[in-house]
């Protein structure tokens, strides 16, 4: 929680710089951030093959437990497909686009904008971007606060599917607590095999 | 500003990445990139702010943006969890039982 509060407010910093005006123009152009975007892939995959635990996880997964990814993916899907009616400024691939960002905000989000920016526009990518990182925030923030309602009325396995991306590191904690201890490995698990899907799937709706 | 092979450079660095980590997965330091990753994150999103705030439209625009956010946020939460207690009442429930 305190990793997300910071996380926006370096945004909102970032908004106030910027509608100040004064910082060095060369960083508003895509190429900077793309570096960084490098950056932060590279990370995420050091993180994954450097993990130590990567051997248990791998072993003690049973065909069954791929269902819960699978769950994730195709009930935010099509229930993002549905709402996408309602957004006619945005067509059902963009939507769906934002939605399998499954709450890993940060990289959904500039995903988006530079993908989107050669057919959209600069302006209209830049939108899609924003209400990416907004919209994935938020699904963190509701995963880390309703965990305790979601065991209550959906079962054991709903917290794991609401964290999305984010089940093997920011609400892991959270997920613990209130689903039990013996699902820490299908909650490591799933956020693995999330966060892996996170490029393949927004990349491929936002190529329609 | 981007290529069609952007998502191929993308994901191919992670791959690069994942072998890198393995191969160096004894080194203590590649053990601890949570905190590295935290930060280039608020690197990220500063310079995304940094768009956003000088762009005026958006910055005009941000409360309707918020409501299409949010409604898509609910609807991806909420399609998750019922999916989730359907696999779990179909799949995981009676595992448990017996």
């Amino acid at each position: 929680m305190k990793g997300s509060l910071l996380v926006v407010s370096f945004f909102a910093l970032g908004c106030l710089v910027g509608w100040s005006g004064y910082f060095p123009e060369f960083l508003l152009k895509g190429d900077v951030s793309m570096y960084v975007l490098y950056l932060l892939m590279f990370q995420v995959g050091i993180s994954i093959g450097s993990d130590k635990k990567l051997k248990d996880i791998l072993r003690s997964i049973r065909p069954k437990l791929l269902l819960i990814p699978m769950a994730t993916m195709f009930g935010t899907l099509l229930a993002v497909a549905l709402v996408s009616m309602l957004l006619p400024k945005w067509s059902l691939f963009n939507c769906l686009a934002i939605g399998s960002g499954f709450a890993y905000y940060s990289l959904s989000s500039i995903l988006i904008t530079q993908l989107k920016t050669s057919t959209l526009g600069l302006q209209m990518a830049t939108e899609l971007g924003i209400i990416a990182l907004m919209s994935n925030v938020l699904r963190e923030i509701m995963a880390l606060l309703g965990a305790p309602l979601f065991v209550k009325y959906f079962g054991r396995l709903a917290p794991i599917c609401a964290g999305g991306a984010t089940t093997m590191d920011t609400t892991l904690p959270i997920i613990t607590r209130y689903s039990g201890k013996d699902l820490v490995f299908v909650s490591i698990f799933h956020g693995m095999l999330m966060d892996f899907s996170v490029p393949f799937l927004v990349s491929f709706f936002c190529s329609f | 500003m981007i290529k069609e092979n952007a998502m191929f450079i993308v994901i191919g660095i992670m791959f690069g990445g994942i072998a890198f980590g393995y191969f160096l997965r004894r080194v203590t330091l590649f053990q601890k990139m949570s905190n590295p990753i935290f930060y280039t994150i608020l690197l990220l999103l500063f310079m995304l702010g940094l768009s956003v705030g000088a762009n005026k439209t958006i910055m005009s625009n941000l409360a309707t943006l918020g409501w299409q956010a949010l409604l898509i946020a609910i609807a991806g939460t909420l399609g998750s969890i019922i999916m989730a207690k359907i696999v779990y009442n179909r799949f995981f429930r009676e595992r448990e039982k017996s």
